[in-house]
């Protein structure tokens, strides 16, 4: 299929309109997605074509909106909630973690919840502690929610498209440092399905597992680490719950080191849910004990040098993946 | 629902030894413009002109009365199946409220969507819910309408247009919003119904305590159903105590609560709601605006209950002599008592006979209950999620369970 370069909000809007177009129980709510044409842009254009029945700037109401959202799709609606910072979802939390992902089984499987909540989500550039949260580790603990963290335009796309047709809640976690990078994206129609992992560099001698904007992260390391002769797997989740632990267990029999790679903090992160799920069915393979690389477990400072230096970036990688092949 | 330590449980009063009915003093009844107890407000019953409900073919009346004493008699048996350990977790009985939810919902479609909070035995009952559904779901069985997942809390029915039985006090209001804001969108967008058919104009009600008042989920619902034009109903079931603190302790302008809508610029108004009659009086009419004009209300419905919040309530916070001073304006004598002597539609032995059948089917849902099966062990894991895919939790795949038995 015939590919362009598009940047990842284009490819979160196009997954966007396109569903609109395909289905019209599908509608977008949020602060200043329409008139202000999305407070980074994400939804450019939308309310020109498609009125502002189905693009809706909603007030600063995160509880609200969350829990109308709730009864729209209980309803039969489709809605996409766009979280200007998945920050700001936190306030909206009784709704996020009690009625989205529990409706279904507290009706007896009368009704289910299928919402698409989707916004910024980690450090942003110098927002300071209450703006740069990482939610993942919070909201992956519920069942009930699926959770997709795309590290490029191409996901970004494929998995938006397949969150707004799931039947069930889906917590779609986007970065603003990510917002601008482009990336090839096919011309014609296609999803990404959950719950497969893809490999972004292949190598032989370690497994370097994660999600999101880290994977980046990750892939940089592979290049730097490629010079002193060692060659990684990088494997981009790109779901979390689903989460593809027979991907990351097949590359571990392959190389029989892991590291997990978390822009969450360290404790109970999903980073320590990967290692754990590593340990109860690879353990066997393994040659060293497996490693994380999450953010510091502080709050995230402003300080630009200090935030750098907080995030799980390419260095704290490298040295990771160094420790588990002993070559420190 | 919040909690205090568990504390004795209260036995519950039934209908004394012989004595079928809800008598009050019968110099009370018919009197419903009449200064009412501990500074309720007196209700707007008092129409000197016919009264909408006049209009109404007497069977329809019945059907109240009979509804309001199902729910009795089904709380009573609640009562009792609490206290012998046969319901579990929390319960909130609907004793002394059952006018309002016989009346708000006799003023709607069957196919306006409700939602409400957790003291949902009445509305489910009112709704069309059968009283084995409900009884059976507070006994954590199969047959129950949530398959025994829900419990006392959380009654859903779909096919009554009921989402709910929620638990958290006020996260229903913004849910509630959502379905008015849903239906609007079938009229203005889809142009059908997602049900089938033609798109029509509906209105949604969404019942709350007094408590939830002070909840910033509604505060936040009603600014969206105010500046959206939502036609959603915030009915408030104002029993005058948020667990054991009374509404002035906790609520500023209790005197006049129509003035938090009105800051949202959604009309408020106050109705008696120990009268069904009047309910519908003044319900109807307003339901019937809002669904014409698309637009959200919000109404202040005088009620008590009788019983403690819960079934661990020891209501030391208010006295015995308050809760008698309601029992004299019991909404099921005042009904029974319209029908015997100023409809004539019934005599006494019509009365004991719905009162016969309503204990009997009271008591058939306990026994329903008590024989239905547990939930199959699989239900466990069924109905977390609608679409199951692999590797969705480390633990165990989830699965498809048993249909649920309303559906």
């Amino acid at each position: 299929m015939a590919t362009r370069q598009i940047q990842f909000r284009e490819a979160l809007r196009e997954a966007m309109a396109e569903e609109m177009r395909r289905d019209d129980r599908v509608f977008l709510m949020g602060e200043e997605v329409a008139y202000y044409n999305g407070a980074y842009k994400v939804s450019q254009g939308m309310l020109e074509e498609f009125g502002d029945k189905r693009i809706i700037d909603a007030p600063i109401s995160e509880n609200g909106f969350a829990g109308l959202a709730v009864g729209a799709a209980m309803y039969g609606l489709r809605p996409i909630i766009e979280f200007m910072s998945w920050s700001f979802s936190l306030v909206a939390a009784d709704q996020l973690l009690n009625n989205v992902p529990k409706m279904l089984y507290m009706s007896g499987g009368q009704w289910g919840c299928p919402v698409v909540f989707r916004g910024n989500n980690g450090a942003g550039g110098q927002l300071g502690s209450t703006h740069s949260w990482c939610v993942e580790a919070l909201y992956a603990n519920v069942p009930g929610l699926k959770i997709a963290i795309p590290s490029n335009a191409h996901d970004a796309k494929g998995l938006l498209k397949s969150a707004i047709r799931d039947d069930d809640p889906v917590f779609f976690l986007e970065s603003e440092r990510m917002l601008s990078d482009k990336g090839e994206v096919p011309e014609g129609e296609y999803t990404v399905p959950f719950g497969r992992a893809e490999l972004r560099t292949e190598g032989t001698d370690c497994t370097v597992v994660s999600f999101g904007r880290p994977v980046n992260f990750c892939v940089e390391a592979a290049r730097e680490l490629e010079k002193e002769g060692v060659t990684v797997d990088v494997l981009d989740m790109r779901t979390v719950r689903p989460l593809d632990i027979g991907a990351v267990v097949r590359s571990i029999k392959k190389t029989g080191r892991v590291v997990v790679v978390d822009q969450c903090w360290p404790f109970a992160s999903v980073a320590s849910e990967v290692i754990t799920q590593v340990c109860e069915r690879a353990f066997d393979s393994l040659d060293h004990q497996p490693l994380r690389v999450n953010t510091d477990d502080v709050p995230t400072p402003y300080a630009k040098t200090l935030e750098a230096e907080y995030l799980p970036h390419k260095g704290k990688i490298v040295q990771a993946v160094k420790a588990a092949l002993h070559r420190l | 629902m919040h909690q205090t330590s568990p504390a004795p449980v209260q036995p519950a009063p039934g209908p004394a030894a012989g004595e079928n009915r809800y008598h009050i003093t019968s110099s009370r009844v018919g009197m419903p413009g009449a200064a009412e107890p501990n500074g309720h407000a007196a209700g707007n019953g008092h129409h000197a002109g016919p009264r909408p409900s006049d209009a109404l073919a007497s069977p329809v009346l019945v059907k109240w009365l009979r509804d309001m004493i199902m729910i009795r008699e089904f709380e009573n048996r609640c009562a009792q199946a609490y206290q012998q350990a046969k319901i579990g977790g929390f319960c909130h009985l609907y004793i002394g409220q059952e006018a309002l939810a016989v009346g708000t919902i006799a003023s709607v479609e069957h196919d306006d969507p409700i939602i409400t909070a957790y003291r949902d035995h009445g509305h489910a009952l009112a709704r069309g819910m059968t009283p084995r559904a409900c009884m059976a779901e507070m006994f954590g069985k199969a047959t129950g309408c949530a398959k025994g997942k829900g419990g006392s809390m959380h009654m859903f029915d779909r096919p009554n247009w009921l989402f709910g039985g929620h638990g958290i006090v006020g996260a229903q209001t913004p849910v509630g919003a959502g379905l008015a804001f849903a239906a609007k969108y079938e009229l203005e967008v889809l142009g059908r119904s997602l049900a089938g058919g033609a798109a029509k104009k509906k209105v949604a009600l969404c019942y709350l305590g007094d408590g939830a008042l002070n909840q910033g989920a509604l505060h936040e619902a009603m600014n969206l159903a105010g500046l959206w034009s939502i036609p959603v109903i915030y009915v408030v079931e104002n029993n005058r105590y948020s667990m054991g603190t009374a509404i002035e302790r906790g609520t500023t302008m209790a005197h006049d609560l129509t003035a938090k809508a009105r800051a949202y610029g959604i009309e408020g108004v106050q109705i008696d709601g120990m009268d069904v009659r009047t309910i519908y009086d003044r319900f109807k009419p307003l339901a019937d605006r809002c669904r014409e004009q698309q637009r959200p209300a919000f109404v202040d419905l005088l009620t008590y209950r009788y019983q403690g919040h819960s079934m661990s309530d020891p209501q030391k916070y208010r006295a015995k002599d308050e809760v008698e001073l309601f029992r004299q304006r019991d909404s099921i004598a005042l009904l029974e008592q319209h029908l015997l002597h100023e409809r004539r539609a019934l005599s006494e032995a019509d009365v004991d006979a719905i009162v016969h059948e309503c204990k009997a089917l009271a008591q058939d849902s306990v026994e329903f209950a008590e024989q239905s099966p547990a939930p199959d062990a699989q239900e466990l894991y069924s109905d977390v999620y609608v679409n199951i895919q692999p590797d969705l939790s480390p633990t165990r795949a989830y699965v498809h369970g048993a249909k649920n038995p309303l559906l």
